[in-house]
């Protein structure tokens, strides 16, 4: 539970020290008129997309930080406890992710610039490298499978299947959204619309190289 | 189609001004006014529907517990396996079915936007497919008791390696559908909470700071962030159990024989699904206690017209004991074995959680202090929570001591305590914010006397449920027994008690019925209400219709000036200023007005 306790930790210090400056110092009985810029609303640029992601993300990163506690205790509570032989093309699927996430972001500053030109292909090389990664962790899977590791030989494989399998899970629901905006960008939606959609899909898509750099940094370590 | 000259500052993000403040998804037919409806106000009243229904099923069970406790051997349709299946599923849908729901989806989906002054929540459509998803993960858990096998009998715990072994109730079908079911909840959840957090943090009305929030937002928005927190913890340990259930990995599942079987686990750990479990099981109790406090300080309040006492250490006491919930899971552990190092670890970390709690309790306490007390109805059910959750408190701090805990677990003092503090002091909440909202969401009041009635009889009829569980507990009865049979400890005078428990536990029952009635016959013939028949603060109250329709308030948003406190105040005409009035236009007390001093 200490990896989870330490997000928790650094989350909540985040928030209590922002709660704090909100409303020490503050007289709530005292009434008065609210000015026209009103200094204890979030600024402009937190707008409810952006902060509505940013909640989601914190709940699944207490979700995978959930896990990841599972894995280290049953590390250390279980003795049957076999390191896993990580396949290689894990190297590669890491490679092909980092090109999604970096397409992703071309196409995030292609909207801001407003160059459709750019942004369709940009957009487009995204969805497609984030396929190609799930379709190479199902060959690694099947290289584990053919090597001999099956779900249920080991705990360290057990974890394996587990915790790639919830990534590439929250990758499919990423490539659902990505999907909209696809169509909101064929559809030549508001201008406005595009923006936000590309804007929240880039910052998923780095989010989720993170969580796999983090997952597969643990798949190594053990 | 866009102008080049949008640059890469936030306003370009922003909707063109034309459109308005906020985009409603209006309704045009019956099927998008009250089944796909994307309204808050309507997803509120579909949550409490659905949550109400389950939850008279789990109410049911309940009685059927009784009578075997009651009357052991009375009632032959009751075996073992039935009455471990009914105390699992009682115990699961009340904590999670039921409470979770009814306060975060029922009452926060109402109250946040009318409260916060905002037209509705900021991603309705994502609010409806929550209350959707919800119905789903209800009917999953109902289809468990027509599976072969019927529900799963593990205790609402459903601790491995006990859960998912052969000779447990419902281990086929039964206890596949309450872990998806479980799953399906929290996804559900998870699309109601982040309305709920975006909503309170982002789309408040102008003027209405976080410390003019009432405090009923304040306790349903930590509520939340506890629940988007804690709730993956019950995910990651449903996930695992169905991999060790239906893959055979050994996560949770230790090498062991079943009923002369050797079963294909190995070197799985049970603590780890514990741990797991009340990470989430601690927050829990918070998830369901922190909107209860924020509810009853708001009713108080209204009801003995006077502004709420230490207002800031309200809310700093709500945000102490949100961060204390996640550090004190362990203390329902003590007896599985642990370091004594953590014991005392989690035994002082609970002990200090009194500390916030205590602070609210004397907070309520003060002010009703020379309040101008009007023992209405909801009224009636804040007094009643003060004193329950009193109570339950405190036996909490015996069983939060490690030496203490170790005779009493599993005993029936645990059932005493827990029903006090987590099942009768947030139900006599539920009932006092329906009292008190209900003319709001129908425009009709609710029945006077027969809310008095329904008052006296729950908290007499719980008290005399939950209090003599105490001394059984004392006297070492152990809980989830189908039967004692002939046992040197257990003295006549328990079986002549749980007779008595079970008659005030039907006659609690009743009385729930006759709620019912009343709700629903106030809906047809009840006294027209108004727009504000308790004289209330907050916005709810100062909309233009009532019932409020799509989109809350009139053509223009209300404009915050005040906390959502002020009672009494002297020298005003009234004895309450709406949040919406402006310090110019408040009306000041004649010379004949009793508020002139």
């Amino acid at each position: 539970m200490r990896v989870t306790l330490i997000f928790l930790a650094v989350l909540l210090g985040i928030s209590l020290a922002w709660i704090v400056r909100q409303t020490i110092n503050v007289r709530p009985w005292v009434a008065e008129t609210p000015g026209p810029s009103a200094p204890d609303h979030l600024p402009a640029a937190v707008t409810a997309a952006r902060l509505g992601l940013a909640v989601l993300l914190a709940v699944v990163t207490s979700f995978f930080m959930l896990g990841t506690s599972a894995y280290f205790m049953r590390m250390e509570m279980g003795r049957d406890w076999i390191p896993l032989a990580v396949p290689g093309i894990l190297w590669a699927n890491t490679l092909v992710l980092v090109f999604a996430s970096f397409a992703l972001q071309r196409a995030w500053n292609a909207a801001r610039r407003w160059n459709m030109d750019k942004l369709r292909p940009a957009l487009l090389a995204g969805g497609a490298c984030t396929v190609v990664f799930i379709a190479g962790q199902a060959v690694a899977w099947g290289q584990l499978q053919s090597a001999g590791h099956f779900l249920t030989g080991n705990p360290a494989t057990s974890f394996f299947y587990l915790l790639t399998s919830l990534h590439a899970l929250h990758l499919l629901g990423g490539l659902a959204a990505w999907m909209r905006t696809m169509v909101r960008v064929r559809r030549g939606d508001a201008p406005y619309k595009i923006r936000v959609s590309v804007e929240l899909c880039a910052v998923y898509w780095h989010f989720l190289l993170l969580l796999w750099l983090g997952l597969f940094g643990l798949l190594l370590y053990n | 189609m866009a102008s080049p000259s949008l640059g890469h500052d936030a306003t370009s993000y922003a909707p063109p001004a034309e459109l308005g403040e906020m985009e409603l998804p209006h309704a045009h037919s019956f099927i998008t006014r009250y089944i796909f409806c994307q309204d808050a106000k309507v997803i509120a009243i579909q949550y409490v529907i659905t949550a109400t229904a389950i939850g008279l099923v789990a109410l049911a069970l309940s009685i059927l517990i009784r009578l075997q406790l009651g009357f052991p051997g009375t009632f032959s349709f009751l075996d073992p396996s039935n009455y471990l299946q009914y105390v699992t599923m009682h115990g699961m849908i009340m904590v999670v079915y039921l409470l979770t729901a009814l306060f975060l989806g029922g009452f926060g989906n109402y109250l946040i936007p009318l409260m916060c002054g905002t037209r509705d929540m900021v991603f309705p459509w994502l609010n409806m497919l929550s209350f959707w998803t919800y119905l789903l993960a209800v009917l999953v858990l109902v289809a468990s008791f027509f599976v072969p096998g019927g529900p799963t009998g593990a205790g609402w715990t459903l601790y491995p390696p006990q859960s998912i072994s052969p000779g447990t109730p419902g281990v086929g079908g039964g206890i596949i559908l309450m872990l998806v079911s479980l799953a399906i909840f929290i996804i559900g959840f998870t699309m109601g909470g982040l309305n709920y957090i975006v909503t309170v943090l982002q789309a408040r009305a102008r003027g209405m700071t976080l410390m003019r929030l009432p405090l009923t937002i304040w306790g349903i928005f930590l509520a939340t962030v506890l629940a988007m927190l804690a709730f993956p913890a019950l995910l990651v340990a449903a996930l695992m159990m169905l991999f060790d259930l239906l893959l055979g990995t050994s996560f949770f599942m230790p090498a062991m024989i079943a009923l002369g079987e050797q079963r294909g686990y190995d070197g799985g750990s049970p603590l780890l699904f514990q741990h797991l479990f009340w990470f989430f099981g601690h927050p829990e109790v918070y998830i369901v206690a922190l909107p209860a406090f924020g509810i009853v300080s708001d009713v108080l309040a209204t009801h003995a017209r006077r502004n709420i006492f230490g207002y800031r250490m309200m809310v700093w006491a709500l945000v102490a004991i949100a961060g204390l919930s996640f550090v004190v899971w362990a203390h329902h552990m003590y007896v599985s074995g642990m370091n004594p190092y953590f014991g005392f670890l989690f035994a002082t970390t609970t002990l200090i959680i009194a500390v916030p709690t205590a602070i609210k309790v004397y907070n309520w306490v003060l002010t009703l202090w020379q309040g101008n007390i009007k023992l209405t109805v909801p009224m009636l059910f804040c007094i009643g929570f003060m004193f329950t959750f009193l109570n339950g408190g405190l036996s909490g701090l015996f069983l939060g001591n490690v030496t203490v805990d170790v005779p009493l677990a599993d005993t029936y003092f645990v059932v005493g305590h827990f029903h006090m503090v987590m099942a009768v002091a947030p139900i006599m909440v539920i009932f006092a914010a329906i009292y008190h909202w209900y003319p709001k969401v129908t425009g009709r009041m609710l029945n006077n006397t027969m809310g008095k009635i329904h008052f006296w009889v729950t908290l007499l009829g719980t008290y005399a449920v939950y209090y003599p569980m105490h001394y059984m507990g004392f006297a070492g009865v152990p809980r989830r027994y189908y039967a004692y049979g002939e046992t040197a400890f257990i003295p006549d005078s328990v079986v002549t008690l749980n007779s008595f428990i079970s008659i005030a536990a039907i006659i609690v029952a009743l009385a729930q019925f006759m709620f019912i009635y009343n709700m629903v016959v106030s809906y047809f013939r009840g006294e027209e209400a108004g727009p504000n028949p308790w004289d209330a603060t907050t916005l709810e109250w100062q909309t233009e219709h009532t019932p409020p329709r799509h989109g809350n308030f009139g053509p223009e948003l209300p404009v915050v000036y005040r906390w959502a406190y002020d009672y009494g105040v002297p020298g005003a005409k009234h004895d309450f200023i709406p949040q919406n009035v402006p310090p110019e236009k408040v009306e000041r007390a004649g010379p004949g007005d009793p508020q002139a001093r």
